[in-house]
């Protein structure tokens, strides 16, 4: 089969990049989604708070979700369900299965990740102890609660204090569950403030900073955890061990962009945010596959997805129509002290549509700085934050106007602001 | 009687300290919408629920609800208790009141999802 | 009344029950646990090694060296993964060179084969991610790789489809003889048989006890391992030893059989046999350890840790022995057991017929199994033909192994076939990938809830006592 776009997701980030394709002229476009609805992880994000920058309201995931796939539907643009990518490759060609056409092989002019990201687990955080039941990634908690209907336990420790966890704080405990604490290894939390009073204030739920679990107890069933305060290189603290009894712990303590599928088709993967390094209209380092949303970089909020996957559905647009030029005077985005990444991280500013969002994360929590962006002349452009923190997505945002004068390179940098 | 609590209208999180001596006097916000927020949660915290209620024939065991506005929030346990009572049937869609002003708070629990009603 | 029970169902005790399945006999399997190999022969380094390492003379050295030979043909006959990877022991200075020069001579005497002392330059070219400071090492080419559990649940299921029978979750309470046979008292009732086989591994001291045996006793050393991802994968291909020292027998770095890249083990004593846990210290020893083999170790790619307990016996060598008449020890298989198993069984089946037992071959055993190919590792014709007639297999349920629910189902149906979670995972690896089955689990839970027609609730992890779910939420 051949296709101008195939979008590989059906997540929040493939449905708004489909749209924008399809109203930049695209017909031929053609969604596979792995699930059995469209909508991704906001079909098991039950909770309200989305939707505040693009639609102004707060909305919940399915609510988010449903209005997307109501779009995609009424463009009449076309998808499979139940349908997993099994290979990608650089000559944008793409093997995938579904129950009902068995293997598919298609090719296309140009395709858009949009995978989204996978949870970290206990493996990867490597937690000694036994390797009982009742250790369950936040996530997969959320599902079999709201989407299944089951639950996974009755008292709870949740490592990390990222929003899935925190979220789950909560829902276990509307659910009956005795939420005991949230463990959160850092000095700060991961998640939103909102969530954090909302979440685990509201129901006097304890959230510890600088502290860990350091054993899991129990041979078939979860009895119990060690807890422990941490150092500042995050080491346990010996004789600040303290046993909690619990018969489930909930891991929040990250998400990892699911590339896979890139890596095999030779995208340039960016190791710090383990997602493809991307063009100003979300391009990979393999032209015309594009990328948008988590699987670019994790972010908070559903709505800048959203906004970035408009960008790749436009780009990618741009590209079957033959209209994107080719990188010939292109500038890089380098992040430097404070500030972990940037995306995107290079631009041909022919490219741009009015202007471009640039998203980062700072390296740490910060009062009073000056967030910089500055080229080899100056600085471009300066704001005072009175706190950030890498829970947090930054976003700033240049005009056209500005980045086609950029020279040679754009360093994004914290500054400390002089009393 | 001295309460502290953390903003959430923005990122900065101010942590507030409210004195509450009659009048309530709200300091450590850097701006107007802090002040409302100590004031609403000390007189009236509220809040949306969301849940899930049980679905009878449908493509799914579970519809995803809301309070369709703030409730107080000393009521949300009581409300869940109203939810986990009742049972939808398919076919629902999103912003159908699966209850009325629920205990008597003003608020419809509504559907947050579509379920479909599934074909036998 | 059965001719033979066995002890077991580890890979000591499924490689003796394929192997009396050969014959006309009414044989019982009896495990405590809730699936196969799910004591020592679950979490191992599935290494087959190439028969160096025991001294000569000892039923180690001798059956390591015949099992090894055994194996290709076996995994072959079973469809179980097996690859001749080779192995090396690496030596860093004279003392080193001088332990690779013994046991190579030791491998001589053993009766090795394929067996060579190669120099820095040929080694670095062999495996270019070693440390730069190595002088040298042993290579044994025939050494193998496989994955014991698939290779043990293969065994069993072969022998059960030749008519052995199985009863899990059983454990052997007592046993005592009546008149001319056994009774063996469990917490699922009495059985009754002719000869007993002990393949009770870290527990085998226990039943040689009951069987009036001479002494012995198991002392459960317990390694540590990590699972890399299988990006990390290439970082060597060969089996990586590191020489046995005063300190130990060292880390081993090796690949597995489905590309995956794992480091251990430790050796520790524990108190408690089947305790499996695992320790920050332990962790961190194993990687300090591989990171003297090899460089580049990308701790990112660390998936999951695990830890296996061996069942070292005190007599320093397998215990294959007769405790009492008519009954055979298997016992203290401790490494290179996985090995030597193939071998012991042949062996210990001698022992029962010295004994009495009256071996008559089947006419139609059965030395294949049916329909065991993964989705994902057939063929496009294969594929299409699997798809036509299941729709099943056109759904993926691990998105990191791409394991289908055909396969899932099958996994399930098969004899002896998956009651878990765990028990789907060891079959065809569903959550056995990076994500560690954050997303599949869900889904396997539901599977095995609908093929078994048993609540979600039901449904364990590995053993009982291992609930997953603890009630609806509405």
């Amino acid at each position: 089969m051949e296709r101008d776009l195939v979008i590989i997701g059906g997540g929040p980030a493939g449905l708004a990049a489909a749209i924008e394709a399809k109203k930049n002229g695209i017909d031929d476009i053609l969604i596979l989604e792995r699930d059995k609805r469209l909508g991704g992880i906001l079909q098991q994000c039950i909770h309200n708070g989305f939707g505040l920058h693009v639609f102004k309201e707060q909305l919940t995931g399915p609510e988010y979700a449903q209005r997307f796939i109501d779009e995609v539907e009424a463009l009449g643009i076309d998808y499979k369900l139940e349908t997993m990518v099994l290979h990608l490759s650089k000559d944008k060609r793409i093997t995938a299965l579904n129950p009902k056409d068995g293997l598919i092989e298609i090719k296309a002019k140009a395709i858009i990740l949009a995978m989204g990201c996978r949870e970290r687990t206990r493996g990867a955080l490597n937690i000694p102890g036994s390797r009982p039941a009742g250790i369950f990634t936040a996530g997969s908690a959320q599902r079999f609660v709201n989407m299944e209907g089951y639950m996974v336990g009755k008292k709870v420790v949740i490592l990390g204090s990222g929003d899935i966890g925190l979220i789950m704080a909560r829902r276990m405990t509307l659910e009956g569950a005795e939420v005991k604490m949230v463990v959160e290894i850092m000095p700060y939390s991961t998640g939103l403030k909102r969530n954090i009073v909302q979440c685990l204030e509201d129901f006097d739920i304890p959230l510890l900073f600088n502290h860990t679990v350091t054993k899991i107890h129990g041979k078939h069933r979860v009895e119990g955890v060690t807890i422990a305060r941490v150092n500042e290189n995050k080491r346990p603290i010996e004789g600040t061990e303290k046993f909690v009894e619990c018969d489930t712990l909930l891991l929040s303590v990250g998400l990892i962009p699911e590339n896979e599928l890139s890596r095999e088709a030779d995208i340039d993967i960016n190791p710090i945010t383990n997602g493809a390094y991307v063009s100003e209209l979300m391009e990979t380092s393999v032209e015309g596959i594009f990328a948008c949303g988590n699987v670019v970089h994790v972010h908070d909020l559903v709505d800048y997805v959203t906004m970035e996957s408009y960008l790749a559905g436009y780009g990618a647009a741009k590209y079957i129509k033959g209209e994107r030029i080719k990188w010939e005077k292109i500038f890089k985005t380098i992040a430097m002290k404070g500030i972990r990444y940037v995306v995107p991280n290079f631009i041909c500013p022919q490219n741009i549509r009015e202007e471009v969002n640039f998203y980062m994360r700072v390296n740490d929590v910060y009062k009073n700085v000056y967030l910089v962006v500055r080229d080899k002349k100056g600085v471009i452009y300066k704001i005072k934050k009175n706190h950030v923190s890498p829970g947090e997505m930054e976003r700033i945002k240049l005009s056209k106007e500005i980045l086609q004068r950029v020279d040679e390179e754009l360093v994004f940098e914290l500054k400390e602001v002089e009393e | 009687m001295t309460k502290y609590m953390t903003c959430i209208n923005c990122p900065l999180g101010c942590q507030l300290q409210v004195d509450i001596d009659g009048e309530i006097k709200v300091k450590g916000n850097k701006c107007k919408k802090g002040e409302d927020y100590a004031k609403n949660e000390i007189t009236n915290p509220t809040r949306i629920i969301t849940t899930t209620v049980k679905v009878k024939d449908g493509d799914r065991p579970l519809l995803s609800v809301k309070t369709d506005r703030e409730v107080p929030k000393n009521k949300i346990f009581d409300i869940m208790k109203e939810i986990n009572k009742v049972e939808a049937k398919a076919p629902i869609y999103i912003g159908d009141i699966i209850i009325e002003n629920v205990l008597g708070t003003g608020a419809n629990v509504v559907a947050t999802s579509r379920v479909e009603k599934i074909k036998d | 009344m059965f001719d033979v029970i066995i002890v077991g169902a580890g890979i000591v005790g499924v490689s003796i029950a394929r192997e009396l399945s050969r014959y006309d006999l009414k044989c019982l399997v009896i495990e405590k646990s809730s699936d196969i190999a799910n004591g020592s022969t679950k979490a191992n380094s599935g290494i087959l090694h190439a028969g160096y390492d025991a001294k000569e003379g000892t039923l180690k050295a001798k059956f390591n060296v015949l099992g090894s030979q055994m194996y290709e043909e076996i995994c072959k006959e079973l469809d179980v993964p097996y690859k001749r990877n080779g192995s090396l022991v690496l030596a860093f200075d004279d003392e080193d060179t001088k332990q690779i020069e013994t046991l190579y001579e030791r491998g001589l005497k053993n009766g090795v084969k394929e067996l060579s002392i190669i120099d820095k330059n040929t080694l670095l070219s062999l495996e270019p991610n070693l440390q730069e400071n190595v002088v040298g090492a042993l290579y044994a080419k025939t050494a193998a790789i496989v994955s014991p559990f698939e290779l043990a649940i293969a065994l069993a299921e072969n022998a059960n489809e030749n008519g052995v029978e199985f009863m899990l979750n059983t454990k052997v309470d007592k046993i005592y003889k009546e008149k001319d046979h056994f009774v063996i008292e469990t917490n699922k009732g009495a059985f009754k048989s002719n000869y007993i086989v002990n393949a009770a591994g870290l527990f085998s001291d226990e039943i040689n006890d009951m069987l009036g045996g001479e002494k012995f006793r198991i002392i459960p050393r317990r390694g540590e391992y990590c699972l890399f991802d299988k990006s990390s994968g290439n970082l060597v291909t060969r089996t990586i030893f590191q020489p046995p020292s005063k300190k130990g027998k060292g880390i081993l770095v090796a690949p597995t059989v489905h590309g995956n890249l794992f480091v251990g083990p430790n050796a520790r004593e524990i108190d408690i046999r089947d305790d499996v846990s695992t320790s920050r210290e332990g962790i961190e020893e194993i990687i300090r350890g591989a990171n003297r083999s090899v460089k580049n170790l990308n701790l990112r790619d660390i998936i999951t840790s695990f830890a296996g307990v061996r069942a070292t016996p005190s007599t320093g060598d397998f215990v294959i022995n007769i405790p009492t008449k008519n009954a055979v020890n298997a016992a203290g298989i401790e490494s290179p057991g996985l090995t030597a198993a193939p071998a012991i069984a042949p062996y210990v089946v001698s022992l029962l017929e010295n004994q009495g037992l009256k071996l008559y071959k089947k006419a139609n055993f059965i030395n294949k199994r049916k329909n065991t190919k993964l989705f994902i590792n057939m063929t496009e014709d294969e594929k299409r033909n699997a798809l036509s007639v299941n729709s099943l297999y056109g759904r993926i349920i691990c998105r990191c192994e791409h394991i289908t629910e055909g396969d899932i189902v099958n996994a399930i149906k098969r004899p002896l076939g998956a009651r878990t979670v765990d028990g789907v995972k060891k079959r065809v690896r569903a959550g056995m990938g990076r994500c560690q089955g954050g997303f599949c689990m869900p889904r396997v839970v539901e599977i095995l809830s609908r093929e078994l027609n048993v609540p979600m609730t039901e449904i364990l992890k590995s053993e009982e006592g291992s609930y997953i779910l603890t009630g609806r939420t509405k």
